[in-house]
């Protein structure tokens, strides 16, 4: 969730409702915002002078040394090592340079875990959690207050509530015998669901769980969009389709974009679908945080998926270096 | 806006680095902390900490129950008695052996955790050359180990339990053994007989194929696949493995390709393509206690297990699956050889034994404490209310003699099985070949054939094993 964070600087101050995303990022994230803020401006504003702007800026620095860079580079050196959770190579770790990255590169689990992912990201996220998110946004638009905020607050609630908890509830709907889907369904030899159909599974796990966010962004969007030119378009006789065509996607496409953004590294980073099925049934869930978390502390192979975790954040940054040409391109066709 | 670009991204990198770094822990420590034998020896008061994976009204819960219940104010009165100040506290799991494994192995790394670790006595090779635990000896002083009067009841086989490259680490707390259990009543809607006993493997699917004819009912559960752990290799693959006539670990050479692991991969197949067993349970993450739950539900008909089955899964009044029928309507038989005299050593009949203990943590603060707690835990007095009126085999021999004879599946155990059964190899990497093997199952039960696992698994353990001239093939 964090690593994401940076890129909200993408959506205007016009949110109206800020609060949610704030509730998953913890206080230092502030820092970058004012960084990308601050370099961008060419002349000294606020008369602090480079030295004094550095030392307000330092205790942040320190915590973002300690807390981010510190563990990526100890990453970066686990990933060179053989480090074992027990054994001999627990206490004496050896060198081994590339290797731990060239077992990685030719390892067939590793792609597995990264098509599961992608798999798990485009369904969820992209599609699941964007798609849901506009037509709640869109259909609750013009419902009574109330309606609207109870809608809300259901959505919200499957958002807030701690993953364990959730992932308990899921467990009981799924289960095969006595779980209540089973039930409702009037199954006698109950059907298997996390077993039969793992991906699925999680991947309307998440979108149930994270559609949230998206709402709550899209209505702050859909707000953006001037009256006036819906009420044109309604006037000029343009369907609903070609309202949403040509009126408010140009208004929210910057929303889309950061969107999009946000719930792809956080859905791509997300360890929830553990919770479920643990990667199983055999490895059939097992996206690469899981797979990394498998890895790692059930096989003991910390070195190994240190190596892992290292291309796993090239890929993330990869992500995120598109999204930022992405949104350099929407502002220049913006103009902003 | 190129520089802003620029340092937006530093802070991205950053901050995706979080997620990343997740796995990062300390490498290369070595717990030299505690050298002191006679650290805090002499101290009036202090604290220790008991963990084990079992809760109260959970896993294991009669050992909870008898940590909180006894130990603590039993140990705190005697200590009160000699002028000190005790304070035991108890940190209970209730998880699956492989998580509850990881979640010490970090503690015993960080130099913290409880003062008592309950260890599997496979685990302690591992946990040794890691440098987590420490031989006795070193911690408390050999005069004060050798002193104890409690070693000479018992068994050197049972402290090999928890002894690696000849040290004592921790004071075993019992052996087991594992047997074939059936359930009478499906046996006899079968037409099978209550007294069953297997002579072959193919007894155990003919007895399978008149199950497989009773509505809703499993006939046989084999434990497969990752998600049981260690459950799959004790209770499943390696049973099977010694039926053939092979350990897993022989003269220097680890079982690879070779005839007879192909044999327990088909003896899989048969069972899971031919519709007598539920493939579903191996896969879930939770099907081991699912598997507990249907037997003791009356819908499964065979299912190989330890004597932990009949003391604490399905034991009447603390069992996590609960059969208050139990004495009625479960049997057991000796788990039979692929074929009659095809066994290890030529025997008709086979088995495994484990058995589990607890360790010091060396980087308690009160090692000589910690040492008399562990002596306390092993008396003859202590083990007895561990039972709590129950059987169990357990490291003493005087309280063996005395609880045994009160359960007749405990006496099976005791007399029939424990003569013929085997023991795991005590080496470091021996974890990760069970999970080789656990994956060769999990190969099975999901479509490949037995040839093609066995093929991939002895690629895998060639790998951890450090070369083919270690694995047997062919």
């Amino acid at each position: 969730m964090v690593p994401a964070q940076p890129a909200v600087t993408a959506p205007p101050a016009t949110l109206a409702e800020p609060a949610p995303a704030s509730a998953r990022q913890p206080a230092v994230a502030a820092t970058p915002q004012s960084v990308g803020v601050d370099t961008s401006t060419p002349t000294d504003v606020a008369g602090l002078g480079r030295l004094r702007a550095v030392g307000f800026i330092a205790p942040a620095l320190v915590l973002i040394g300690v807390f981010l860079v510190f563990p990526a580079l100890w990453t970066l050196y686990i990933g060179a090592t053989n480090f074992r959770l027990t054994g001999v190579a627990a206490r004496t770790p050896d060198f081994v340079g590339l290797d731990n990255y060239r077992r990685a590169l030719s390892d067939p689990s590793f792609y597995r875990s990264l098509w599961l992912t992608l798999l798990f990201v485009f369904g969820s996220a992209v599609i699941g959690q964007n798609g849901l998110g506009f037509v709640f946004a869109w259909g609750l638009r013009g419902a009574r207050r109330w309606v609207r905020r109870t809608a809300e607050s259901l959505v919200l609630l499957a958002w807030i509530l701690p993953s364990s908890v959730v992932a308990f509830l899921w467990i009981a709907l799924l289960e095969r015998d006595d779980g209540t889907l089973n039930e409702l369904l009037g199954r006698a030899p109950g059907v298997p669901w996390l077993v039969r159909y793992p991906m699925l599974g999680i991947i309307v796990f998440n979108i149930w769980r994270g559609t949230a966010f998206s709402m709550m962004l899209y209505s702050a969007a859909l707000s953006a969009v001037p009256p006036s030119h819906l009420e044109t378009a309604r006037l000029a006789g343009s369907s609903t389709a070609q309202t949403l065509r040509d009126v408010v996607l140009p208004h929210i496409r910057r929303y889309a974009l950061s969107n999009t953004l946000l719930i792809t590294l956080w859905t791509f980073n997300d360890f929830s679908p553990f919770l479920l099925t643990a990667g199983g049934p055999n490895h059939g869930s097992e996206t690469t945080p899981v797979y990394i978390y498998n890895t790692a502390i059930v096989g003991g192979q910390m070195g190994y998926s240190g190596a892992i975790s290292l291309l796993v954040l090239l890929i993330n940054l990869l992500l995120a270096l598109v999204y930022l040409r992405a949104a350099r391109t929407s502002r220049r066709l913006s103009g902003g | 806006m190129q520089r802003s670009i620029g340092v937006r991204a530093l802070a991205l990198i950053a901050g995706l680095v979080v997620v990343a770094g997740t796995s990062a822990g300390c490498l290369g420590k070595s717990s030299t902390s505690n050298s002191v034998t006679s650290k805090n020896a002499d101290a009036k008061e202090f604290t220790l900490t008991i963990a084990a994976n079992a809760i109260s009204g959970g896993k294991n819960a009669t050992g909870a129950d008898w940590v909180t219940n006894w130990v603590i104010p039993q140990f705190v009165a005697a200590q009160k008695a000699k002028g000190r100040t005790a304070t035991v506290k108890f940190q209970p799991s209730g998880a699956a052996d492989e998580d509850y494994k990881s979640k010490i192995a970090l503690d015993l790394r960080s130099g913290s955790g409880a003062d008592i670790y309950a260890l599997d006595g496979i685990w302690v090779g591992e946990f040794a050359d890691a440098g987590y635990i420490k031989p006795l000896d070193d911690l408390v002083g050999a005069d004060k180990v050798s002193a104890w009067d409690g070693w000479a009841q018992v068994p050197q086989s049972v402290q090999a339990n928890m002894s690696y490259n000849g040290k004592r680490y921790g004071v075993p707390n019992g052996t087991d053994g594992r047997v074939l259990y059936f359930n009478k009543k499906l046996f006899a809607q079968a037409g099978l007989p209550a007294d069953w006993q297997p002579k072959s493997w193919d007894d155990i699917l003919a007895a399978g194929q008149s199950l497989k004819s009773l509505p809703g009912v499993t006939p046989i559960q084999l434990n497969a696949g990752t998600a049981m752990g260690e459950a799959t290799t004790m209770q499943g693959a390696l049973p099977l493995l010694v039926g053939t006539g092979q350990q897993i670990w022989a003269n220097g050479k680890w079982q690879g390709n070779t005839q007879a692991m192909r044999d327990v991969l088909t003896l899989y197949q048969k069972i899971y393509k031919g519709g007598l067993g539920d493939p579903v349970l191996q896969e879930d993450a939770k099907g081991r206690d699912e598997s507990f739950q249907e037997f003791a539900a009356g819908k499964i008909g065979i299912l190989l297990e330890s004597d932990y089955f009949w003391r604490s899964v399905v034991e009447p009044t603390k069992g996590i699956a609960k059969m208050a029928d139990r004495n009625q309507v479960v049997g057991w038989a000796k788990i039979p050889a692929m074929k009659p005299k095809g066994g290890i050593r030529g025997q008709d009949f086979v088995s495994m034994s484990g058995g589990a203990g607890n360790v010091i943590n060396p980087a308690t603060k009160y090692p000589q404490q910690a040492w008399e707690l562990l002596q306390f835990m092993n008396s003859k007095d202590a083990t007895i209310a561990r039972l709590g009126g129950a059987a169990q085999i357990t490291q003493r021999q005087d309280v063996n003699s005395q609880v045994l004879a009160g359960d007749p599946m405990l006496t099976f155990i005791s007399q029939q099985v424990l003569p013929l059964t085997a023991f795991r190899p005590g080496f470091a990497v021996y974890p990760q070949v069970s999970q080789a093997l656990q994956q060769a199952t999990l190969d099975v039960v999901s479509g490949k054939s037995p040839a093609d696992a066995a093929a991939a698994y002895q690629q895998t353990v060639a790998g951890l094993v450090g070369g083919t001239d270690k694995v047997a093939s062919g």
